[in-house]
């Protein structure tokens, strides 16, 4: 089973470092949307330096659903979905397993990239580690919540557009609580809660969206 | 035991005309009544004026707006489960209805908002925020049906979407609640409101009830359609 997962994981993330650009897409889009609001708020530092977790949030959440386009639509194009469904590997383990290598394709990155635009925000050095750590909590909730939407839009009509409309409503906690560390810690008052809020939120989508996510998938390739 | 014999769509349909038929017309009588005492036997609310009288459309569209979604939910769950065709209409049906009562009970709360809090929507406030993200849950099991085309395939996948949201609402609430505590004080909270007096209680239980017999009605109705469109009676 572990195998099953292992194998999964090391094959999209081949799949990633032979065609680096698909990765390198999503983050430069993390980027740009990023450096847009000051363009678009103007450039007063204070105000930027206010709104800067909820912009690296905002854009975390639109870099990743981005990113979710491609998690099943190559394989269920070329028919290794089905075998997947086929496969004595538990459907769970294999999704959950896609889900995990997603995040580290599109997630992670985020998590290194972000302290560059905090930076650009005049965010004090100290709030860092709080933003890291919520991120790194975060980004694996949207990678799971997401594959659910990935998995129902297959072939259906809509694409990206519909994705979005399905699973941004549902990263609206991981938004909240993901940028609300960053504020708590900001305002000096500990951003303990947030962060094991996260965490709990984590923990819940771990254990069960990669069933609805095999729920999904079987329905989407009858 | 007949609990399934009007599981079918062909038996279902003469009693859904019955039931539509019923319900629309209690519905016309408690709505009638509902607004009467609302509009007129209810007294003036001795700091709001006559602008809390909107509540007794808006405090009952969202209850239903709430209800019907864990209603939808359900009939989602039973059509995943016992894997029968009607529920999956009846969650098709159940969701426009309560996409409109969301809808309203938005539109009313800004309309109460501008006169009473002095504007139209406030940002900070759980309640006005997780109302918005239902409205926004139930497009999305709309337009996910509405981009499949087989009708069995959309009714399974939007049951996925429907169980999942259902699983996220309470998340949703609990997470804009804590956000805004965290942040600011609630400038007006229902649960402290001061306490109401039994003819705009009355009113607004009349008017609650009035809204379910709509629902099931609009409800029936459609499912009527639907079952006609997919030519399965």
């Amino acid at each position: 089973m572990l195998a099953a997962a292992r194998c999964v994981v090391y094959r999209d993330l081949l799949l990633a470092v032979r065609r680096p650009g698909d990765v390198a897409t999503a983050l430069l889009f993390f980027v740009i949307v990023a450096s847009l609001f000051p363009l678009g708020i103007g450039a007063e530092p204070n105000l930027l330096r206010a709104v800067a977790p909820g912009v690296i949030w905002v854009s975390a959440l639109l870099s990743c659903m981005l990113s979710l386009g491609r998690l099943f639509a190559a394989d269920h194009d070329d028919g290794t979905l089905e075998q997947m469904l086929l496969g004595a590997a538990p459907l769970g383990v294999v999704v959950a397993a896609k889900a995990f290598a997603h995040w580290l394709v599109s997630g992670l990155p985020l998590v290194a990239i972000a302290p560059l635009v905090a930076l650009q925000y005049d965010l004090p050095p100290a709030l860092y580690g709080v933003l890291a750590l919520s991120l790194l909590l975060g980004t694996p909730v949207l990678s799971l919540i997401g594959a659910i939407g990935a998995a129902l839009i297959l072939g259906t009509r809509g694409g990206g557009v519909l994705l979005a409309l399905l699973v941004l409503p549902l990263y609206v906690p991981v938004l909240i609580m993901g940028a609300g560390s960053i504020e708590m810690a900001e305002a000096g008052l500990g951003a303990g809660g947030q962060v094991l809020l996260l965490g709990a939120m984590l923990l819940v989508a771990a254990a069960f969206a990669p069933w609805a996510i095999a729920a999904a998938l079987r329905i989407s390739s009858e | 035991m007949r609990w399934f014999w009007y599981a079918s769509p062909q038996t279902f349909f003469p009693l859904a005309g019955r039931l539509a038929r019923w319900s629309a017309a209690a519905a016309v009588v408690l709505m009638l009544v509902g607004l009467y005492i609302g509009f007129f036997v209810a007294p003036t609310d001795a700091q709001q004026g006559e602008a809390y009288r909107i509540i007794f459309i808006h405090v009952p569209a969202a209850w239903m707006s709430m209800f019907i979604y864990v209603v939808m939910a359900f009939w989602a769950a039973v059509g995943l489960a016992l894997n029968t065709r009607l529920s999956g209409m009846m969650a098709a049906a159940l969701a426009p209805t309560g996409a409109l009562f969301t809808f309203i009970a938005l539109w009313t709360g800004a309309l109460w908002g501008r006169p009473t809090w002095g504007t139209y929507w406030v940002w900070g406030d759980a309640r006005l925020m997780s109302e918005l993200i239902l409205l926004f849950l139930y497009f999305g099991v709309m337009a996910l049906r509405a981009a499949i085309d087989d009708p069995r395939r959309a009714d399974r996948a939007a049951a996925v979407l429907a169980i999942v949201g259902v699983v996220n609402i309470p998340i949703i609430y609990y997470s804009v609640q804590w956000w805004n505590t965290l942040h600011q004080g609630a400038s007006v909270s229902l649960t402290a409101a001061p306490k109401m007096a039994a003819t705009m209680l009355t009113g607004m239980l009349i008017m609650a009830l009035a809204f379910w017999m709509y629902s099931i009605a609009v409800t029936l109705m459609r499912v009527r359609c639907i079952i006609r469109e997919r030519g399965v009676a």
